[in-house]
C-alpha cells in the first residue's frame, strides 16, 4: 500500500499526487517512471515521476484523466492508498553539460520535462523551455519551469494564453533566429514528439524523446513496450524510455499504442456510466462525483487512453 | 542397482510389482477441459497412490534420487505411502524439496527421476511425480505442516526474486535459523509459477498455500521492489545489513525472430501473453482492467516447442480460439516440452505444424496481423546443440491466416541487476557467472542461480540451484570464509 500524502488538481483533469514511497524517493532520477496498480482488479500503468523528496520519502506524479485508470486515479484524494507502486524504472535522462538545451513539454508531458530541465540547469546548461497546451487552463508548471529556465516560451492551440500555435513553431523560430542548440529534449504526445524530431532532423540537432508504449511489468520481462529504434527492436522499459528521436519509428509506436483502443473505450464508458449512476444516487448532496471530459492521450497516459 | 526386498513394508514380490500396471492419472476429459482453466490432472486417490507405490522396486542404489536436482529421497517417501503414512511421506519430501505440490505437477520427470527408474527397462516407470503430487496435496488438505524448530543464527539473507529458486533458498535457509527477506519485482509472489504457468497446469491456490507456509516459518516477503532499480545489491549489503544475497531473478527479455512484421498488433511474446492472462487476469476483462485481444473465433499460433509455447497455445484454446497451432521448426523428437504436456495438447485439439517456421508476418495494411508466411523445413546435419539443424525447403512457402501469433522462442539475460552491481561477473551472453557447485558469484557474499545464470531452463533445475546455493550460503554464514 502506498499512501497519498497530498492530492490536488493543478488544471482541469490534471492532478498532482505526492505519494509515500521512501525506497523510490531515494533512488529517483529525472526521466524515470513508476508503474502503479490502484486496486486488485486494476491494470498496471506506467507514469513518469515528476519529482522526489528523499528526506521526506515521497515522490510526486502528475496524472491526466484519459482512460478508466487515470480517471479512477484522479478520483483519489489525500489519505487514500494506491495498492502498488514500483520503480524507479527505466534509465535516467543523460544529464551533462551540453551547452544550450531546449526542453519541450507538450500537455502533461510538461510535468515530466520539468525535472530534466531543472537537472540540465544544475549541470550548467543554458536552458530554453518551450511548453504547449491546448488552452490557458491546461498550461501547467509555468512558474516552476520559469525558475529553472533561461527563457520560457509558451504556446496554446487556441491562443487563449501567450502565443497561438504549437511548440514546433517556437522551436522553428529559435532555429531560424540562429540560436545555437546542442540538445533538444521533447516529452509529450507522440504527434508532438514526431513533429519535433522531423524539424530537428533537417537541422542535424541532437534530439531525445521519452516514449510511452504499452507495458506491463516494466522490467524487461514482457516485451510489450518494444519499439523499432534504428530498425532494431528495443524495450522502452530497460533500454529507454528516452531514445534518439531521429532513430525512433513513430509510426509503429502509434500503431501499437492503438492496440486496445476498443477495450479502453469500453472500460471508460462503463466507468463513466457507473460513476454517473453513483452520483445520481447521491444527488441529495453527498458530494458530486466529477467525471472529467475525455482528453487526448498524452505522455502521462502511456499506451493510449489509459 | 539391484532391487532389494529386505526389511520392506511392501508386501509384494519383485515379480508381482512388475505386473502391477502404472496407475493412470485421472484427468478432465479433453473436450471439456479445453474450454476451462481448471486443472487437467485431477490427482490420485489414496487407493491409486498406494497401488502405484507398490510398484517401486526399492533399488539398493536408487538412481531416481541421484537424478533429482534437489535429491528427493524417492524410495523412502514411496515406502511411507505403501505404509499409508502420507503425512510422513510429505515430510520426507520436504527434507529436500520445499515445493512438492509444484514439482509434482510441473517437473519433467521423464528427464530426471522417472527417466532413470529401473522399472522403465521392462515396463513403464514408477509414477514418482504423481505420487509426489498426491502426498503434497494430501498434506495441504490436512493442513498440518510441521514447523521446524530452529535456533536463530542472527544472520540475514536477502533473496532477489520469489520464483522457484528464490523460494527454495528461502525455505532451506529459514530452516537453518537464518532470517530471510525475499524481494519481488511484481505485485504478486511466485515468479514464473504465477505469471507464467497457467492455472490448468498449476493452480495459483497451491502457490499461495506454499507461500503461507513459508510465512509461518518466518520468511519475510516484500513486493514491488526491482532490485537494481529500487535498491541495489550493494545497498542491500552495506546499508540494509544483509550478510548474504541470493540473486534468482529468472527469465529474461523475450526474444523475437527479427523477421518482418513482428511489431504488428496481434504479435505477442509468450511472456506478455501469459502475464496478461495469469497475472493480470486480462481474460476476465472488463471485470479486470488489463485488456487483451479477444480470441473468440480467432486463429492463433505459437512459435516454439517448449513448455512456455504449449502453456500459451493451450491458454489461447481455452479462451475461445477457433484454430490453435504450434509452429515448430524441428520435429517431434526435438521438442523440449514435457512429454505429458505434448500429449495433453494433442488430446485437446492443438494443431502441430512441425518442421515449419515463419519467415514474415503479414498485415491488413493498418498494422493488424492477418497471416504468417511460413516455410517447411527438413532436418540436416547436427548443429552445436547436437540436434539436427532444420533447413528450409525451397519453394515450400505458404501463408497461414492468423489473428494472433505468440513468440515463444526463448529469452536473453535481463541486464538490470548485472548493470547496477559493480564487479558482478557475467558470461558473454550477459548471464551472471556463478560456480556450478556453490552458486558463488564473483562478488563475495553474493550468490546466484536459476535462469539468470543458466538461461531459460526448468522449475526443478532452478530449485536445484537454489538448493546448492542455500547449502553454500549456510556454509559461508557459518564459517565466514569466501
Amino acid at each position: 500500500m502506498f499512501n497519498i500524502i497530498h492530492a490536488q488538481f493543478i488544471a482541469p483533469g490534471i492532478k498532482r499526487f505526492v505519494l509515500e514511497a521512501p525506497r523510490i524517493a531515494r533512488k529517483q532520477k529525472p526521466g524515470q517512471f513508476v508503474i502503479l496498480r490502484i486496486y486488485e482488479e486494476g491494470e498496471r500503468i506506467p507514469v513518469t515521476i515528476e519529482n522526489s523528496d528523499p528526506a521526506a520519502g515521497t515522490i510526486s506524479i502528475v496524472v491526466q484523466s484519459a482512460g478508466k485508470t487515470t480517471h479512477l486515479l484522479n478520483s483519489l484524494n489525500t489519505g487514500d492508498d494506491i495498492l502498488d507502486v514500483v520503480g524507479p524504472l527505466g534509465k535516467p535522462s543523460e544529464i551533462e553539460k551540453f551547452g544550450t538545451v531546449v526542453v519541450v513539454g507538450g500537455g502533461v508531458g510538461t510535468a515530466m520535462a520539468y525535472p530534466s530541465a531543472a537537472a540540465f540547469k544544475r549541470a550548467g546548461n543554458r536552458v530554453i523551455s518551450i511548453i504547449g497546451a491546448r488552452n490557458k487552463e491546461l498550461v501547467i508548471l509555468e512558474s516552476e519551469l520559469r525558475a529553472v529556465s533561461d527563457a520560457l516560451l509558451i504556446t496554446t492551440d487556441d491562443g487563449s494564453y501567450a502565443d497561438k500555435g504549437f511548440v514546433t513553431d517556437k522551436l522553428r523560430q529559435l532555429i531560424q533566429n540562429g540560436t545555437r542548440i546542442d540538445l533538444v529534449l521533447a516529452i509529450g504526445p507522440v504527434v508532438m514528439m514526431r513533429a519535433v524530431a522531423e524539424l530537428t532532423r533537417k537541422e542535424n540537432i541532437r534530439t531525445v524523446v521519452s516514449l510511452n508504449p504499452i507495458m506491463i511489468d516494466g522490467t524487461g520481462m514482457c516485451g510489450g513496450c518494444r519499439v523499432p529504434i534504428d530498425g532494431k527492436s528495443e524495450f522502452a522499459c530497460v533500454d529507454g524510455p528516452e531514445f534518439d528521436a531521429h532513430k525512433v519509428n513513430f509510426e509503429v509506436l502509434v500503431q501499437r499504442n492503438s492496440m486496445y483502443r476498443d477495450a479502453e473505450q469500453r472500460s471508460l464508458a462503463d466507468y463513466q456510466r457507473l460513476t454517473a449512476e453513483k452520483a445520481a444516487a447521491h444527488h441529495a448532496g453527498a458530494g458530486e462525483v466529477k467525471v472529467h471530459e475525455i482528453q487526448e492521450p498524452c505522455a502521462i497516459a502511456p499506451g493510449g487512453k489509459r | 542397482m539391484s532391487p532389494t526386498a529386505k526389511n520392506t513394508l511392501n508386501p509384494l514380490s519383485m515379480k508381482e510389482r512388475i505386473k502391477v500396471p502404472r496407475q493412470l492419472m485421472p484427468e478432465q476429459p479433453a473436450d471439456e477441459r479445453n474450454k476451462n482453466f481448471q486443472e487437467v490432472n485431477l490427482g490420485y486417490s489414496p487407493e491409486l497412490a498406494r497401488q502405484e507405490a507398490l510398484r517401486c522396486l526399492e533399488c539398493a542404489k536408487p538412481t531416481c534420487t541421484d537424478n533429482c536436482p534437489v535429491g528427493v529421497k524417492v524410495k523412502e517417501f514411496v515406502e511411507l505411502i505403501v505404509a499409508g503414512d502420507f503425512l510422513g511421506a510429505a515430510a520426507k519430501i520436504r527434507e529436500d524439496n520445499v515445493l512438492p505440490a509444484v514439482t509434482g505437477r510441473v517437473c519433467p520427470q521423464e528427464d530426471h527421476c522417472e527417466g532413470k527408474c529401473l522399472l522403465s527397462k521392462k515396463v513403464k516407470p514408477l509414477g514418482i511425480g504423481y505420487l509426489e503430487r498426491f502426498v503434497a496435496d494430501y498434506e495441504q488438505r490436512m493442513g498440518t505442516h510441521v514447523l521446524p524448530n530452529v535456533q536463530p543464527t542472527g544472520k540475514r539473507v536477502a533473496v532477489v526474486g520469489s520464483g522457484p529458486s528464490g523460494l527454495t533458498v528461502a525455505g532451506d535457509l529459514i530452516q537453518k535459523g537464518h532470517k530471510v527477506h525475499v524481494f519481488e519485482a511484481l505485485h504478486e509472489l511466485g515468479g514464473v509459477l504465477v505469471y507464467g504457468i497457467p492455472e490448468f497446469r498449476l493452480p495459483k491456490q497451491i502457490i499461495r498455500e506454499q507461500l503461507d507456509y513459508m510465512r509461518e516459518m518466518g520468511v519475510e516477503f516484500e513486493t514491488d521492489v526491482v532490485v537494481g532499480r529500487t535498491v541495489t545489491i550493494d545497498e542491500l549489503i552495506h546499508e540494509e545489513g544483509f550478510d548474504a544475497v541470493y540473486i534468482g531473478t529468472g527469465a529474461g527479455l523475450p526474444q523475437f525472430m527479427g523477421i518482418p512484421g513482428e511489431h504488428f498488433n496481434g504479435v505477442y511474446s509468450a511472456n506478455e501473453f501469459l502475464t496478461r492472462i495469469n497475472l493480470m487476469k486480462a481474460y476476465k476483462f472488463p471485470t479486470y482492467d488489463e485488456p487483451m485481444i479477444d480470441l473468440h473465433g480467432k486463429d492463433v499460433a505459437v512459435i516454439g516447442g517448449g513448455n512456455t509455447a504449449l502453456d500459451a497455445i493451450r491458454s489461447a484454446l481455452r479462451l475461445g480460439a477457433r484454430k490453435a497451432y504450434v509452429i515448430y521448426r524441428r520435429s517431434d523428437a526435438e521438442m523440449p516440452a514435457r512429454a505429458e504436456e505434448v500429449h495433453h495438447a494433442r488430446q485437446e485439439g492443438i494443431d502441430f505444424q512441425m518442421l515449419t517456421a515463419p519467415v514474415e508476418f503479414l498485415s491488413d495494411g493498418k498494422g493488424w496481423l492477418t497471416a504468417a508466411r511460413c516455410v517447411r523445413m527438413e532436418l540436416g546435419e547436427p548443429d552445436s546443440s547436437g540436434r539436427r539443424r532444420p533447413v528450409p525447403i525451397k519453394g515450400s512457402e505458404f501463408d497461414l491466416p492468423l489473428s494472433v501469433a505468440i513468440m515463444a522462442i526463448g529469452t536473453t539475460a535481463n541486464p538490470i541487476v548485472q548493470s547496477t552491481t559493480p564487479g558482478l561477473g557475467t558470461d558473454k551472453r550477459g548471464y551472471i557467472q556463478a560456480d556450478s557447485e556453490t552458486q558463488r558469484t564473483t562478488r563475495p557474499g553474493v550468490f546466484a542461480g536459476g535462469d539468470i545464470v543458466t538461461g531459460a531452463a526448468t522449475v526443478i533445475l532452478a530449485m536445484g540451484a537454489g538448493r546448492r546455493a542455500a547449502k553454500s550460503i549456510h556454509d559461508y554464514l557459518t564459517n565466514g570464509q569466501w
